[in-house]
C-alpha cells in the first residue's frame, strides 16, 4: 500500500501545532481533570455510590442542571432580543449598554451575589414588594435561578452579535417581498441563520451557569434538599476534609456536564448537515 | 401592468435622493433607470417595491394609490444585486418559499407547488441545480435563482437593483441576452436600474436617464443616444469630447480657437460635444481647429484611440480621438505632435451653469 501524497499546506507547520495543541490541552485541562477521577477512584465503588447518590447530593443535581439549563433558556430568549436591539437600533447611550453587558463577566461573582441578594431580600428593594405576593427569590431556588441568569446573559448576547451584524437586512426585505410575514421571516429566515450562535450561547451560559459558585451561595439561602446546588455539596465536603467524596461528587459532575455539552454540539452539528453549511 | 409615480419626493438628512418626480412606465415594457451612482435610481426603485416610504408623493400600480400599502401586499417582485437567496435553504426550497408563506386558504398543495417551482427552474434553466445550496452557485446561477423566486409569487411587477452589478463581464453580458429573452416571453412589467449605459441600451424598451434625484430624458435607446436632450444625457451615454465656449460666426469660440460647426448655433455660452469618433486630426500646429498635442497612441484591435492634450487655450484639457486601425494616421503619429482637431459633427447645447446670465 503506498501513502497518498501529502498536499502542500498554505500554512506550514501543521504537525508542530496539533502536537502543541494537543500538549497544551493535556496540562491545562485533561491532567487536572484525569486527577479528579483518580482521586476519587480511591474509593471503594460501594463507598462512590454512596457518596454520589446520598439524598442531598441527588436534591443538588436536580437544582443544579435544572436550573442551568433554565437559566441558559432564559438567558438564550433574552439575549437574542439584546444582541437584536444592539444591532439594530441606535439610540442614545447604546455603547454603554453594549458595555453594561459584558459586566457580569468582570463582577467578582461573590459581589454579584451580595448585590442580588441585598435586592431580592425580604426587606431588599425589590424584595419587598415581591415577597408579599408570595414571591420569594432570594434564600430560595427562584434566587439560584436569578442568580445563574445574571452571570449567563453575555454569552448569548456576545454570540449572537456578530452573526447578527453579518445578517443582512436584504434578506429580510427579500423575504417580506414575497410576501412573508414578520413572524414567518424571523422563524424561516432569520433564526436558521442565528440557530448556530444561539446554540453556542445556549451551551457557554449553561456550562457557566453549572460551575458557578459564589455569587449563588449568597442568594440560595443553602436549605439542604431545597436550595444546595451540586458546588456547595462538592465545598462542604472538601471542608469535612473528605477530598475523595468531594471529588467522586465532582466527577459525577463533569462526566454529566460533558455530555450534555457533547449533545448540543452534536444536534449542532446534524442541524450544520441538515442545512448545508458543512461544506 | 403599469406603474406610474407622482411628484416623489425623497430626502436622506441634507440629501435629495428623489427630487419631485414624476415618471409613467407602461404595461408590459422593459424599462432601465439609468444614471450615475447617488442619482436617486435605487431609492426610486425601492420606493416603487415600498421598500423606503417617499417623504411625499404617491406611487399608483395599475392606477390604484399603492403609497400606503405594504410591500407584503404590492406584489411586487424585487431582485436585490447581492441575490440576497437565503443560504440555508436549497434552492428548491428559496424559489418555493413565496408559495409556502402564503395563508393557509391560498397555499397551494406541497405538489403543486413541486410542479410550479420546477416549471420556473426550467424557465431560467436550471433546474438541475435544485437540490444545491446558494453557496455552491455560481454568481449567474445565483441571479437566475433569485429571479426564479421572485417569478414564483406572480408578482404584477419586477423590479431588478443592478441585476448584473456584481457579475463578470462575460456572464454580464449573458444574462443581459438572457434577460431580454425572458421578458419577450413573459412580458411583465419590469423595471431594472443600472449604471451601466451600455447595459440599459441593449436590454431596455425605455430608458429613463436620471441625474440628482431628477429625470433628464425618457425615450427608446435609439431616441436618448442619438438625441440626447441635455448635456448630462450626451456626456453620460458613451464617450464624448467637452468644449466650452462663447458662440461666435461659425462655430464656437474658444479663446483665440474656433471649433467649426457647420450649423448655427445659439447664442452665449454654450457646450459642445463631439464623440471620439466624429473628430478629426489635422496635421499641422497652426491653421483651423482647436490646438491639441498627441499624448498616447493605442491600438485596441480594429480601432486606435489617440488620446491628445490641449494646448494654448485649451491646456490642460483631455480630447480622445477614435480612428480605424487602418487609418493612415493611426500608425504614423508620433507622440508629442502638435496638431489641430476638427470636428465633423457637434452637439451643441446652451451652458446650464451661465444660461440663466446670458
Amino acid at each position: 500500500m503506498t501513502k497518498a501524497p501529502t498536499l502542500p499546506r498554505v500554512l506550514p507547520g501543521f504537525g508542530l501545532s496539533l502536537g502543541f495543541t494537543l500538549t497544551y490541552l493535556s496540562l491545562v485541562v485533561l491532567i487536572p481533570l484525569a486527577a479528579v477521577f483518580i482521586r476519587a477512584s480511591s474509593l471503594s465503588l460501594e463507598a462512590f455510590w454512596d457518596a454520589v447518590t446520598a439524598p442531598r447530593v441527588l436534591a443538588s443535581y436536580q437544582l443544579s442542571f435544572g436550573m442551568a439549563l433554565l437559566a441558559a433558556a432564559i438567558n438564550t430568549v433574552f439575549g437574542l432580543l439584546l444582541a437584536w436591539s444592539l444591532v439594530r437600533y441606535r439610540f442614545p447611550g447604546k455603547k454603554l449598554v453594549d458595555a453594561l453587558v459584558d459586566l457580569p463577566f468582570a463582577l467578582p461573582t461573590a459581589v454579584a451575589g451580595i448585590a442580588l441578594t441585598a435586592l431580592y431580600a425580604g426587606n431588599g428593594w425589590l424584595g419587598q414588594y415581591l415577597e408579599p405576593l408570595g414571591i420569594k427569590v432570594a434564600f430560595g431556588p427562584l434566587g439560584v435561578l436569578v442568580a445563574l441568569v445574571f452571570i449567563g446573559l453575555p454569552f448569548v448576547v456576545r454570540t449572537v452579535q456578530p452573526v447578527l451584524e453579518d445578517l443582512e437586512t436584504e434578506l429580510e426585505e427579500a423575504a417580506t417581498s414575497l410576501g412573508a410575514h414578520r413572524w414567518q421571516t424571523f422563524r424561516h429566515v432569520i433564526l436558521p441563520v442565528l440557530q448556530p450562535a444561539l446554540m453556542t450561547g445556549f451551551a457557554l451560559a449553561f456550562a457557566r451557569a453549572v460551575g458557578e459558585y459564589g455569587s449563588v451561595i449568597f442568594i440560595a439561602g443553602n436549605i439542604p434538599m431545597v436550595s444546595e446546588i451540586t458546588p456547595l455539596m462538592i465545598i462542604s465536603k472538601l471542608e469535612q476534609y473528605d477530598y475523595a467524596g468531594a471529588t467522586a461528587i465532582a466527577s459525577v459532575m463533569l462526566v454529566a456536564s460533558f455530555l450534555l455539552l457533547l449533545a448540543i454540539n452534536g444536534l449542532q452539528a446534524w442541524q450544520a448537515r441538515r442545512n448545508g453549511r458543512s461544506e | 401592468m403599469s406603474i406610474q409615480v407622482q411628484n416623489i419626493h425623497k430626502a436622506f438628512g441634507d440629501f435629495i435622493a428623489l427630487d419631485n418626480l414624476t415618471l409613467d412606465f407602461p404595461s408590459g415594457e422593459l424599462v432601465a433607470l439609468l444614471g450615475p451612482s447617488g442619482c436617486g435610481k435605487t431609492t426610486l426603485l425601492r420606493v416603487i417595491a415600498g421598500l423606503e416610504q417617499a417623504d411625499s408623493g404617491r406611487v399608483l400600480l395599475d392606477g390604484d394609490d399603492a403609497s400606503d400599502t405594504h410591500v407584503r401586499e404590492r406584489q411586487v417582485g424585487f431582485v436585490f444585486q447581492h441575490y440576497a437567496l437565503f443560504r440555508h435553504m436549497t434552492v428548491f426550497d428559496n424559489v418555493a418559499f413565496g408559495l409556502r408563506m402564503k395563508p393557509r386558504g391560498i397555499r397551494p398543495s406541497e405538489a403543486e407547488i413541486k410542479r410550479k417551482v420546477h416549471e420556473l427552474l426550467q424557465l431560467v434553466q436550471l433546474d438541475w441545480l435544485a437540490d444545491r445550496f446558494p453557496a455552491q452557485l455560481s454568481g449567474g446561477q445565483r441571479q437566475r435563482i433569485a429571479l426564479a423566486r421572485a417569478l414564483a409569487v406572480e408578482p404584477r411587477v419586477l423590479l431588478l437593483d443592478e441585476p448584473f452589478g456584481a457579475l463578470d463581464a462575460k456572464v454580464r453580458k449573458e444574462l443581459r441576452r438572457w434577460l431580454r429573452r425572458l421578458h419577450d416571453e413573459l412580458h411583465i412589467t419590469s423595471i431594472f436600474v443600472t449604471h451601466d449605459q451600455e447595459e440599459a441600451l441593449e436590454v431596455a424598451d425605455r430608458v429613463v436617464l436620471m441625474n440628482h434625484g431628477r429625470v433628464e430624458q425618457i425615450g427608446s435607446p435609439a431616441e436618448v443616444y442619438q438625441q440626447p436632450a441635455t448635456p448630462f444625457v450626451y456626456g453620460f451615454l458613451g464617450a464624448a469630447n467637452r468644449f466650452e465656449g462663447q458662440s461666435s460666426a461659425g462655430g464656437i469660440a474658444i479663446g483665440k480657437a474656433t471649433l467649426t460647426t457647420g450649423q448655427h448655433v445659439q447664442h452665449g455660452e454654450v457646450i459642445a460635444f463631439v464623440r471620439p469618433h466624429e473628430l478629426d486630426i489635422v496635421r499641422q500646429e497652426f491653421g483651423h481647429g482647436i490646438p491639441a498635442r498627441v499624448s498616447r497612441v493605442l491600438t485596441l484591435g480594429a480601432l486606435t484611440r489617440v488620446e491628445l492634450e490641449g494646448r494654448d487655450d485649451v491646456a490642460g484639457q483631455h480630447f480622445d480621438v477614435e480612428l480605424p486601425a487602418s487609418h493612415p494616421l493611426a500608425g504614423s503619429l508620433i507622440t508629442g505632435e502638435p496638431v489641430r482637431l476638427q470636428p465633423r459633427s457637434v452637439r451643441v447645447f446652451a451652458n446650464p451653469e451661465t444660461a440663466g446670465a446670458a
